[in-house]
């Protein structure tokens, strides 16, 4: 035990493992609080979705040669992001449709273009870590940290400002609207954040595994608590918990980052699932 | 000044025409019920007045200094608020919600009055309850409750008895009688059940294949003539 505590002191003293940290709670506060409103909006698959559409984007930028490719996945991101929940209720097409044709659709697409045109020796190594975000946490810059640092604040600033409005729409998007709430502003607001964490996010879980970060948190605490506060509150504890944990795991029995984290939070939402059952049962 | 006055309504949506013509008037302190079948556009009407549809062609005139941000709405619930994990207070308290305009927080102000709404409703010992744990007619009082917090002037419900039992059903339309004679707001109410529409408001609208508007009194007259005019043809 003692071994693992000084091998984890030794690697905390390498910035690289401080940055993935860091950005690791960042990612995690600002995907929960979203994911209160994306799960109890029926939106869970819209991680899933956007980060296939950011991976089919990472794709075009390779192909293209771009050396900086974050500009232009964060647009097309937030493009596809609009466009998803702006169909919302009324839409010919449902939501999960449309989030699961608009998913694979870009998979395919991405896989397609990087296997066509790609440079690489190692294709299938670079789509795996793109797909897993395998080591990517572990080579971040100061540069990318500080652009990590700096959306997070604005996300959770503009999430605590409009909370209440954001409950309004997430409850009752007709009462809101009848009353006078601009609520195709805030969907789009919504939208534009939800791309903005994703593409940061799949820097440290990868495409496939952001779902998890999103919903896992909100559904674990919807099992315990009952006001939309609590919910909120304890899904960002929750969530920054279990990838500061899945991160100090993954360094000592040396596991892949993201994989750790989402077994984490499985393994706490189980705990949360039980807990909510006994309470139940005690009430009842 | 009428508090509504819509002349020529014609309403749909999605491009479908389902209600052409439709002139009526709601004056403040009205209690108007909407009757009709299920599909001739009651809802569609509602929605409409309160701009979440848009209107073919007519107009609809907000008098009395009446504003778009000043209309409480009940509207049917949604299969999201059923297991929706939120404190009555909480969704009261979002009925401020609309006429905020930037202000991020709600005032203390807000707070009290939104007790007063849970208190009026006669819910308040189920203010930090959740509310996917209560009954249909509890559910119903906390969306009025809401609804309340946004207006002060003019209700409008959508078939706010749907699912609930004869005992809440009861109990529910008194509570909006009360709101309408007490508390001097106006009622516009969606309902099914036209006996009780008969006996609870003042104006009727029904609309279908033939529209009907007028107080309650022409509408029994108008119905006993029309059920006269049956029996003569048997």
């Amino acid at each position: 035990m003692s071994e693992s505590l000084n091998q984890l002191y030794t690697y905390l003293q390498f910035p690289f493992v401080r940055y993935a940290l860091i950005v690791g709670v960042l990612i995690a506060l600002c995907s929960s609080l979203l994911g209160v409103t994306l799960v109890l909006k029926r939106f869970s698959f819209i991680g899933d979705g956007l980060s296939h559409v950011a991976f089919g984007a990472m794709a075009v930028a390779a192909v293209v040669g771009l050396t900086n490719d974050m500009p232009l996945v964060l647009i097309i991101t937030t493009i596809s992001a609009i466009l998803l929940l702006r169909t919302g209720t009324n839409a010919k097409i449902k939501g999960d449709a449309a989030v699961a044709m608009i998913s694979v659709g870009a998979l395919a697409i991405g896989y397609l273009l990087m296997n066509v045109f790609s440079k690489s020796a190692n294709v299938s190594g670079d789509v795996c870590t793109t797909l897993f975000g395998s080591t990517s946490i572990l080579t971040l810059n100061k540069a990318k940290v500080w652009l990590c640092v700096v959306l997070s604040v604005i996300v959770v600033a503009v999430f605590t400002i409009f909370y209440n409005k954001i409950f309004a729409v997430t409850f009752d998007e007709n009462f809101a609207r009848a009353t006078g709430t601009r609520v195709s502003a805030f969907n789009l607001m919504i939208a534009v954040i939800i791309a903005a964490v994703i593409v940061l996010a799949m820097n440290l879980v990868g495409s496939l595994l952001i779902s998890a970060l999103v919903i896992f948190p909100a559904l674990s605490s919807m099992r315990v608590f009952k006001t939309f506060k609590s919910v909120t509150v304890c899904s960002a504890i929750v969530s920054v918990i279990c990838a500061l944990s899945g991160i100090l795991i993954s360094i000592i029995i040396s596991t892949p980052v993201g994989s750790t984290i989402v077994l984490v939070d499985i393994v706490v939402f189980l705990g949360f699932w039980i807990v909510g059952n006994l309470k139940a049962r005690n009430a009842g | 000044m009428a508090l509504i006055d819509c002349k020529n309504l014609s309403l749909g949506y999605d491009g479908r025409e389902i209600v052409k013509d439709l002139s009526f008037t709601v004056n403040s302190g009205d209690y108007l019920c909407i009757v009709g079948e299920n599909g001739s556009g009651k809802t569609t009407l509602m929605k409409t007045l309160l701009g979440l549809n848009p209107l073919i062609s007519g107009d609809i005139e907000f008098g009395d200094g009446l504003k778009r941000n000043e209309i409480g709405y009940l509207p049917q619930q949604t299969p999201v608020q059923r297991d929706f994990p939120a404190s009555v207070f909480e969704i009261v308290l979002s009925g401020f919600c609309g006429g905020m305009g930037f202000k991020p927080f709600y005032s203390g102000k807000q707070k009290r009055e939104a007790i007063g709404n849970i208190e009026k409703m006669g819910i308040s010992h189920l203010k930090t309850r959740c509310y996917r744990e209560l009954s249909g007619g509890q559910q119903q009082r906390v969306l009025l409750a809401r609804a309340l917090c946004a207006t002060k002037k003019l209700i409008l419900l959508d078939e706010p008895v749907s699912g609930l039992d004869s005992n809440a059903t009861a109990e529910m339309y008194s509570i909006v009688k009360r709101l309408n004679t007490d508390d001097n707001i106006t009622v516009i109410m969606i309902s099914h059940d036209i006996s009780a529409a008969v006996s609870y408001a003042t104006h009727i609208l029904h609309i279908g294949a033939s529209c009907f508007f007028g107080t309650k009194e022409e509408y029994i007259k108008n119905q006993g003539a029309a059920s006269l005019e049956v029996t003569e043809n048997e």
